[in-house]
């Protein structure tokens, strides 16, 4: 894996790197994005990352950055390119969301992480892959075309912003934004071996991010190391009028928090995520890193979230009940893709979704349609809310008397291709360990922590209570550098 | 044994307010097809809802007005269904937690006692888009989508359509009141459903109902109330069964029609809207939109009896629209003459209002110009008939009574030397009408009033000169 061009090597590029390079005057934003362009046009042939990329606008916009720097602005991201999850609402961009449904949607508005990135001086260099509504946990569901675990091209980059995962990890992005719903950000980025941040839900504004399941979902960094996690999660967060789900907490410097020690912090180990089925190759490197803790300064204590074995359940209640409605607006009416031949209104929509819809997609509608529906709604939906409740009051305790929680992003490394495919239900056993923090509302980062011996990444995951973010990005930056410094 | 109706109401009350339910778009009615449209209210990807405060404060305020209680805590939820004029193909509505809850509306039959239609609740929503058919399409104007909604819920309370009407008529009147929304059913914001079931008199249990919809005017309801209980009593009394079905009204062959059986009803999967935060009222904001509620239109009709001394008839007459209210206890106040102002308003200015289809707040007449003329009546600077005159021509193209007065020279003639002159010459040419006069026949009199008149083009006072002939005759 060669992607050094011009002196970048955008295999390690951070984002502060680059920062440094651009305020010195080392380089500009336009060599930057022409350099990581013909990284993309090397690499992204078998990657197949991106689903959009119009190098003369992202060269326009990285012009655009350098004049300003050029009049003495220098706004925290002037500059920085940064690709994209295909489910953010970027103006004058394509938004497919993976789908065919939205052929020849062009996003009339930016999304307000969009607008605060932009504000910041980033460049939006393209669109990533994902699976289709980022419903799917390998990216096989987009219904565009089939992303590429940079580090075996016959497994998946994991998902659903897979796209994302893939072209950080395989260097051809400096950082990326995904979304996470059940574990759609940190789960590709323990599969690609790169940084993934779920922040607390309502931390960052989800206006503009095409609604999965709308009281799950938010938006979060992918990144080559944590400083760069911490770094767009400032960028980004904070409350936002157009979204009344987004919560009113002061926006810290996530930067000053990553102090490169864990003295006088405690972190639970939950002895319901280190359990049988946890690939053992998995389970030795986050044992491994949990020593790093400790030697660290952290106290290590274990834990129980005891409702941890109902989560896979609650979540696929919740998040497709929410996604039957969330995607009943794609009916080929206002826009996107419409079937020809409709004979009247209900025949359309009938056409348009069944054409434009893939099978995972029409599979969640049903079952969200399904545990909604008269005489099903108390027995499915409202046992799922009370669950809920108990898993958010499971994660409470724990964090009475920890700091943070670690435990494995996924139960096994990356999958084969193809692998999971006709096996649902196997493939949603794999966000056991990620959907809980989306149903309790807390933060999730996911951040590297060595190899199986075939080579392929594994991510410990650092749950922090809501609002938490500086606890376990200063855990993950003080792990991460300890292990870049033995 | 006979049958007995039992009748529901839904209204719905588009609510006065600048932007959209969930979005900054205007509400204003009559732009161009898709001008007052975004990416919230047109359901774009991503797009989300943003509550509008003013709406909650004008559904609560009505409550208010209706004796609804008003829980502290309630919330939006989606009702699903497809159709093209539906951006979103869910509705935000509330289902299980609305903002006012109970409450009603008193109503008085003729030669029945006075009864309190009782309410379900009343909850907020956002209206949905337009469908418009062409000759080889069909298109949607999405301007309309997202204005705010109000659903006024009754109990089957009522039992016949009169009752329904009263209802109606009652409800709309506290609306306009409260000033929370236009309630113009032509306009369409105003709009009501009704459910109705039959059953004999001595059953325990309700008929079955059906829903009907489509009526646009307080008549079309009335009409379709009569239609579909005689509709239903002939089904049963010729043996058949009612199906629970929504039915459309048609107003041309005065007829209702079967839309959709309860087989094909909608299941809507209300859950709670995660994209909005629930409603949450303090006694303190509640009591605040208490203190500012305006009067109902009963209590307004006992006070002005009692303040202005007018027959209970005028008042219910001037109540009825709180603008006319608000109009005649203006002129009264300024006039002094309550009685006066109630005659002009009552007479001259509803029939004007109602020949030329006029709004009270369309009209020329200030309320300065009717007080001043009512003034120059009573200082006898006018006669009754050129006041007429007057108000006319202020009715047509507004300005200063005073004024018009001079400039039509209207002015009375109340010297008693010019009228005298003129009396002695009505008596001198008219010797047959006091002959009359003197053998008891007190209409002569009159004559001789009348061409007094005449001669002076209608500007002597008719007083004066009534007086001055009997005197000059006895």
């Amino acid at each position: 894996m060669d992607n050094e061009s011009m002196g970048f090597n955008f295999n390690s590029l951070t984002v502060h790197a680059l920062q440094e390079q651009l305020q010195s005057g080392a380089t500009t934003s336009v060599e930057a994005v022409t350099s990581l362009l013909a990284a993309i046009a090397e690499r992204d042939g078998e990657l197949k990352a991106y689903v959009t990329l119009d190098a003369e606008d992202a060269l326009a916009q990285a012009a655009e950055a350098d004049r300003r720097r050029a009049d003495g602005e220098d706004a925290p991201l002037l500059g920085i390119p940064l690709a994209i999850k295909d489910v953010l609402n970027v103006t004058g961009q394509p938004c497919t969301c993976g789908s065919h449904i939205l052929q020849g949607y062009i996003a009339p508005y930016d999304a307000t992480a969009i607008a605060k990135l932009r504000q910041a001086g980033a460049v939006f260099v393209g669109r990533t892959n994902m699976d289709e509504f980022a419903m799917g946990g390998t990216t096989e569901n987009s219904s565009l075309q089939v992303t590429h675990n940079p580090h075996d091209l016959d497994r998946v980059p994991g998902g659903s912003s897979g796209g994302s995962a893939a072209a950080v990890g395989g260097g051809i992005a400096v950082a990326a934004l995904g979304s996470d719903t059940g574990g759609s950000i940190r789960q590709p980025a323990s599969f690609c071996g790169c940084v993934g941040l779920k922040p607390t839900y309502g931390r960052i504004s989800r206006y503009g991010l095409t609604a999965f399941a709308s009281s799950l979902d938010q938006i979060g960094p992918m990144t080559h190391d944590v400083r760069d996690a911490a770094l767009l999660l400032g960028a980004m967060a904070g409350v936002d009028p157009m979204d009344s789900s987004s919560v009113d907490c002061p926006v810290p410097d996530y930067t000053a928090a990553l102090s490169g020690d864990l003295k006088g912090m405690t972190l639970g180990l939950p002895q319901e995520y280190f359990v049988k089925g946890v690939d053992p190759e998995v389970e030795s490197a986050v044992r491994a890193a949990v020593a790093r803790c400790r030697e660290l300064g952290a106290e290590i204590r274990e834990v129980s979230l005891p409702h941890t074995e109902y989560a896979i359940a609650t979540y696929y209640v919740i998040a497709t009940a929410e996604a039957s409605a969330n995607l009943a607006r794609f009916d080929g009416v206002r826009y996107g893709r419409r079937a020809e031949g409709a004979t009247d209104p209900i025949d359309m929509y009938g056409k348009t979704r069944a054409q434009g819809f893939g099978p995972e997609v029409k599979r969640r509608i049903i079952l969200g349609t399904y545990v909604l529906s008269g005489g099903y709604h108390d027995a499915y939906y409202l046992t799922a809310q009370k669950v809920r409740t108990l898993i958010r009051r499971d994660f409470e305790q724990a964090f009475e008397e920890c700091d943070a929680l670690l435990s494995p992003v996924t139960p096994t490394p990356a999958y084969k291709i193809g692998e999971k495919v006709n096996d649902p239900l196997q493939m949603y056993l794999g966000d056991m360990f990620t959907a809980t923090a989306n149903l309790a509302g807390i933060c999730g980062l996911s951040v590297p922590c060595g190899t199986t011996a075939a080579g392929l990444p594994v991510g410990l995951q650092i749950m922090g209570p809501a609002f938490g973010e500086e606890q376990i990005l200063r855990v993950g930056h003080a792990y991460e550098q300890a292990e870049a410094g033995s | 044994m006979s049958w007995i109706a039992t009748i529901g109401l839904e209204t719905h009350v588009q609510l006065r307010t600048e932007s959209k339910m969930f979005c900054a778009c205007s509400t204003g009615f009559g732009a161009p097809p898709n001008t007052h449209v975004c990416p919230v209210c047109l359901g774009y990807p991503g797009a989300m809802p943003v509550m509008n405060r003013r709406a909650v404060e004008l559904t609560v305020r009505s409550g208010l007005m209706l004796g609804c209680e008003i829980p502290l805590y309630s919330k939006f939820d989606r009702k699903s269904y497809f159709y093209p004029d539906m951006p979103k193909n869910y509705q935000i509505s509330q289902f299980d937690q609305p903002l006012c809850e109970g409450g009603g509306v008193d109503i008085a039959l003729e030669g029945q006692p006075p009864r309190r239609i009782a309410l379900t609740r009343i909850h907020l929503e956002e209206d949905v888009g337009k469908s418009m058919h062409f000759r080889q399409s069909s298109g949607v104007d999405f301007n309309r989508a997202g204005v705010p909604l109000m659903e006024i819920v009754s109990d089957p309370d009522m039992h016949t359509p009169a009752e329904a009407m009263a209802y109606l008529v009652a409800l709309k009147q506290i609306l306009l009141y409260a000033e929370v929304g236009d309630c113009n059913l032509e306009k369409g914001n105003m709009r009501c459903d009704v459910n109705i079931s039959v059953a004999r008199d001595d059953a325990t249990e309700l008929g079955t109902k059906a829903e009907i919809k489509n009526m646009n005017t307080f008549r079309g309801a009335f009409h379709a109330l009569e239609y579909e209980i005689a509709r239903q009593i002939e089904t049963l009394e010729g043996g058949g069964r009612i199906v629970q079905e929504t039915r459309r009204w048609d107003p041309d062959t005065q007829m209702t029609y079967s839309m959709r059986t309860k087989e094909d009803a909608h299941d809507y999967r209300y859950f709670p809207e995660p994209d909005l935060m629930p409603v949450e009222l303090t006694e303190a904001q509640i009591d605040r939109w208490r203190a500012g509620l305006p009067e109902l239109p009963a209590a307004r009709r006992e006070r002005m009896v009692e303040e202005y001394g007018i027959p209970p008839y005028d008042a219910a007459v001037l109540a009825a629209d709180k603008r006319v209210g608000d109009y005649f206890e203006a002129v009264a106040r300024q006039s002094g003459n309550a009685k006066a102002s109630s005659n002009w308003i009552m007479t001259e200015m509803l029939r004007l209002l109602g020949e030329q289809e006029l709004e009270i707040s369309e009209v020329r007449v200030t309320v300065e110009a009717l007080a001043g003329l009512i003034g120059l009546v009573d200082h006898g600077t006018l006669n009754s008939n050129s006041a007429k005159d007057v108000f006319a021509e202020l009715f047509a193209n507004g300005g200063d009574p005073q004024a018009i007065v001079a400039a039509k020279g209207l002015t009375q003639v109340s010297d008693t030397g010019a009228i005298e002159g003129l009396v002695q010459a009505a008596i001198d040419a008219n010797p047959q009408s006091v002959e009359d006069f003197r053998n008891g026949k007190t209409k002569a009199a009159k004559f001789l009033v009348g061409q007094v008149m005449r001669v002076s083009k209608g500007k002597a006072n008719p007083q004066m000169v009534g007086e001055m002939i009997e005197r000059m005759l006895s």
